[in-house]
């Protein structure tokens, strides 16, 4: 797979077809992927694609003004929807980007190996659904299921909704109920709900991943680094502000995210961030019809949308 | 109902209907609780969610929004997405365990000054009930 | 050699005496914590998420406030009040950010407030019982098997034993002496043995530092290692936020409505209105911001003070960077071996 995708992307730069690459880059370590930039096909001998590509690459591309040059990017299904919403609000030019698709089977989570208590990382084996996992101490052999990333624990589509080429094949939505953990919060009583995020947005501490990693988030200036904006602030002062940076965020983003899960993903204190903003897409769906950002370019985003039947808010307050 | 620190409610008025509303019941001399603060704003729909968290930050203990009934709208269509807005905004404060009655919309005309001051009076009783807002409050703003 | 055998009759001996901070899980992850009855203490996770220098400079703290009436400004003094505590089971690395912190906010004009906590914290380090992968502290010269501190501890099968290095790690021993045991201290010396066995195999113990001896300021500015990471480098503040020697700050006035209050707060050189002014912003792209990064850890900081480095090698950027940039990447592009 990762031979077949090398030798399309360099075709494609010696061809002058494009003049850069977005890719993933292999590093120190068997999970050391880190998401990299390649212009020559001498540069590609680093490229890498495997069970630890979990970055989306999407968010890349808003960097490039990219009037006069092409760039190649290497997305999984669930990156494309953030490509398709990213040109939807015209933040990339679709002209100048040629997109591969590339098929996945769910990535890896170091980070979730350490939860579990294995460290000192040294090798990763992947066979059908059991991982073996080299350490210092000793081999381990988990659950595929146990160690996979959040986001694709809960997949919701292997299907590339934009693309030039495929590498292999695209897949189908998937009929995983992704929001179970919604569903769960909102079983709980308020106080128990209030427990629970006061607990999850306490250990934040404000550094901003979530917002430069997600997709959705391009704002040149974010209203948060906006001094004249009056809630600007580098760090969360206290427990107002940890939960104002958060609401804000997840309703900047509803309607728009198309719940790629990189929020989650990048959390250093690993918030369940995603669980806000499916909690978003749970609401449209429900009030106002099934709705899923970036499985097209055209439709229209439900907040500057309306009906007039929609819902009183009221609604919030009988239950639903 | 005696209170010892009465709750501060703030009301965001659109200034076509629920401001006229509540200039109405003034002139009408029908009583609306004195705690309740306006805020007039051109319509509904210029309520961005972080004034109704701010308002929340500087001590208010309940946020009402009143806007022109859906179809008066004096831009036509403002208050439309203002439901969306809000409902999805209501939505996630509670999902987040912040008390679901600390927050109303309600839909209040020119000619409703009765209705306006009805509403302060039946939402304020509810802020009462709830007391003092603490899962959202910035003790900052409140020495 | 002091040993302790029951470690929750410690906790509550020291807690009895002063207030206590060791690392509380939650939810799989690991922060220090003010420690109370029943706490959940994992002494065993090798690295908190946040380092420990939450300790002496903390993410935010509230300088002053301003109240204005008519023409009058009343200044009012919000300095947190400081009282004695004991910072438990600091790591190696941790610890040895501390000095790195002291060369920045000690030296003229001292920091009142990081001085008034560093003179009433207790350190105690505990060894590395189980170093990682990410680890690369020895390059800095640091001990994990025997770390600096007031007090050092070793976790072993027996208990957890106790050594006193300075007065205030005596005073702090024998106001607690009731909990402690003799041991033979057989159990330190053969985990030092283990430890210092993983080390050597551990990838990134042994890595070439020779080429940032003695370098000019500006000898690595035109380097490409700058453009290449900055390309993928999201501008978060994760590294700066999990490191425990990034030291930058920034004032800021919070208006409460009845009043200002100016507090100070972590800042990250990754951002984009770091040290910004009125002229505009000295850094305008990400590769002039990391460049800063990592050049201030690795040759602005030594050729200030006598070749100290401004990293400590506890690899919480290895860890954490959600694109996998990290000092390490740096130090070999810019021409280690």
């Amino acid at each position: 797979m990762q031979e077949m995708i090398k030798s399309k992307l360099a075709e494609l730069l010696s061809t002058g077809a494009v003049t850069k690459v977005i890719g993933w880059k292999r590093g120190e370590n068997f999970y050391d992927v880190s998401p990299a930039a390649f212009e020559s096909v001498e540069s590609l001998a680093d490229f890498v694609y495997d069970d630890f590509c979990g970055a989306n690459l999407s968010k890349f591309l808003v960097k490039e003004p990219g009037k006069e040059s092409k760039v190649a990017v290497v997305l999984k299904p669930c990156d494309t929807f953030s490509l398709n919403q990213l040109i939807k609000e015209n933040r990339v030019n679709r002209e100048n980007i040629f997109v591969l698709g590339v098929p996945c089977e769910g990535k890896l989570s170091e980070e979730k190996m350490r939860v579990m208590g294995i460290v000192g990382l040294t090798g990763c084996k992947v066979e059908g659904d059991k991982v073996t996992v080299e350490t210092l101490y000793g081999t381990e052999t988990l659950d595929k299921n146990d160690v996979l990333l959040t986001k694709c624990a809960t997949c919701h589509s292997k299907k590339h909704v934009i693309f030039d080429e495929l590498i292999g094949e695209t897949g189908e939505d998937s009929d995983v109920d992704r929001f179970v953990g919604v569903a769960e919060l909102e079983a709980m009583s308020e106080d128990e709900r209030y427990e629970f995020w006061r607990n999850e947005l306490s250990r934040c501490i404000r550094c901003n991943a979530c917002r430069n990693a997600c997709p959705a988030c391009t704002c040149e200036k974010c209203v948060f680094d906006n001094d004249a904006s009056g809630v600007a602030a580098k760090s969360n002062a206290n427990s107002f502000e940890e939960n104002m940076f958060h609401i804000i965020r997840a309703y900047h983003v509803a309607g728009r995210c198309t719940d790629c899960g990189e929020c989650s993903r990048v959390c250093p204190q690993h918030i369940p961030l995603h669980l806000l903003n499916r909690k978003f897409i749970k609401d449209i769906n429900t009030f106002y019809g099934d709705f899923q950002a970036g499985a097209d370019a055209e439709s229209e985003h439900p907040l500057v949308h309306f009906t007039e039947n929609d819902p009183e808010p009221s609604i919030v307050k009988e239950g639903k | 109902m005696q209170i010892e620190k009465k709750p501060l409610i703030v009301a965001f008025c659109c200034n076509w209907c629920s401001y006229a509303g509540a200039d109405l019941a003034g002139t009408n001399r029908l009583n609306y609780p004195a705690n309740v603060k306006i805020i007039r704003v051109p319509c509904s729909c210029r309520v961005n969610p972080l004034f109704i968290l701010k308002a929340f930050q500087r001590g208010a203990d309940g946020v009402i929004i009143c806007g022109c009934h859906p179809g008066d709208c004096h831009y036509t269509t403002g208050n439309y997405y203002a439901r969306r807005r809000i409902t999805l905004l209501f939505s996630m404060l509670s999902y987040l365990g912040i008390e679901k009655n600390r927050v109303r919309l309600e839909w209040v005309s020119a000619a409703e000054g009765a209705k306006f001051a009805a509403t302060m009076q039946s939402f304020a009783e509810e802020i009462a009930e709830l007391g003092e807002c603490k899962r959202l409050e910035d003790l900052r703003c409140k020495k | 050699m002091k040993l302790v055998k029951d470690l929750s009759a410690l906790y509550e001996a020291i807690a009895a005496v002063q207030e206590l901070y060791l690392p509380v899980e939650n939810k799989g992850r690991v922060d220090f914590k003010l420690y109370e009855a029943g706490a959940n203490v994992d002494i065993k996770t090798l690295k908190t998420v946040r380092s420990a220098k939450d300790f002496f400079f903390t993410q935010t703290e509230t300088l002053m406030g301003f109240k204005v009436e008519g023409k009058n400004i009343e200044v009012e003094d919000l300095r947190p009040e400081v009282r004695p505590f004991v910072a438990f089971g600091v790591r190696g690395c941790d610890a040895r950010s501390f000095e790195v912190l002291d060369k920045v906010f000690l030296v003229d004009p001292v920091d009142t407030v990081y001085e008034a906590r560093r003179k009433a914290g207790t350190v105690v380090t505990l060894a590395c019982g189980r170093p990682e992968e990410t680890c690369f502290c020895t390059n800095f010269g640091i001990t994990p098997e025997a770390p600096a501190g007031d007090v050092t501890t070793w976790l072993t099968e027996e208990g957890l034993y106790w050594q006193a290095n300075t007065d205030k790690g005596e005073a702090l021993t024998a106001a607690i002496a009731a909990v402690f045991t003799e041991g033979d201290g057989k159990a330190v010396e053969e985990q030092k043995k283990a430890i210092s066995d993983i080390i050597a195999k551990l990838p990134l113990a042994n890595l070439d530092m020779t080429h940032l001896e003695g370098v000019k300021e500006e000898t690595f500015w035109g380097h490409p290692v700058w453009k290449d990471i900055s390309e993928t480098c999201l501008a978060c503040g994760t590294c700066t936020y999990v490191c425990p020697t990034c030291q930058c700050y920034d004032v800021r006035d919070f208006d409460c409505g009845n009043g200002i209050e100016r507090f100070r707060c972590w800042d990250s050189c990754m951002y984009s209105d770091f040290t910004r002014m009125a002229h505009g912003n000295n850094r305008n792209t990400q590769d002039q911001r990391c460049r800063q990064r990592y050049l201030h850890k690795l040759v602005y900081f030594p050729r200030r003070n006598e070749g100290m480095f401004g990293c400590v090698g506890c690899g919480r950027c290895v860890a954490k960077c959600p694109s996998k940039l990290n000092i390490v990447k740096v130090i070999k592009a810019l021409g280690g071996k």
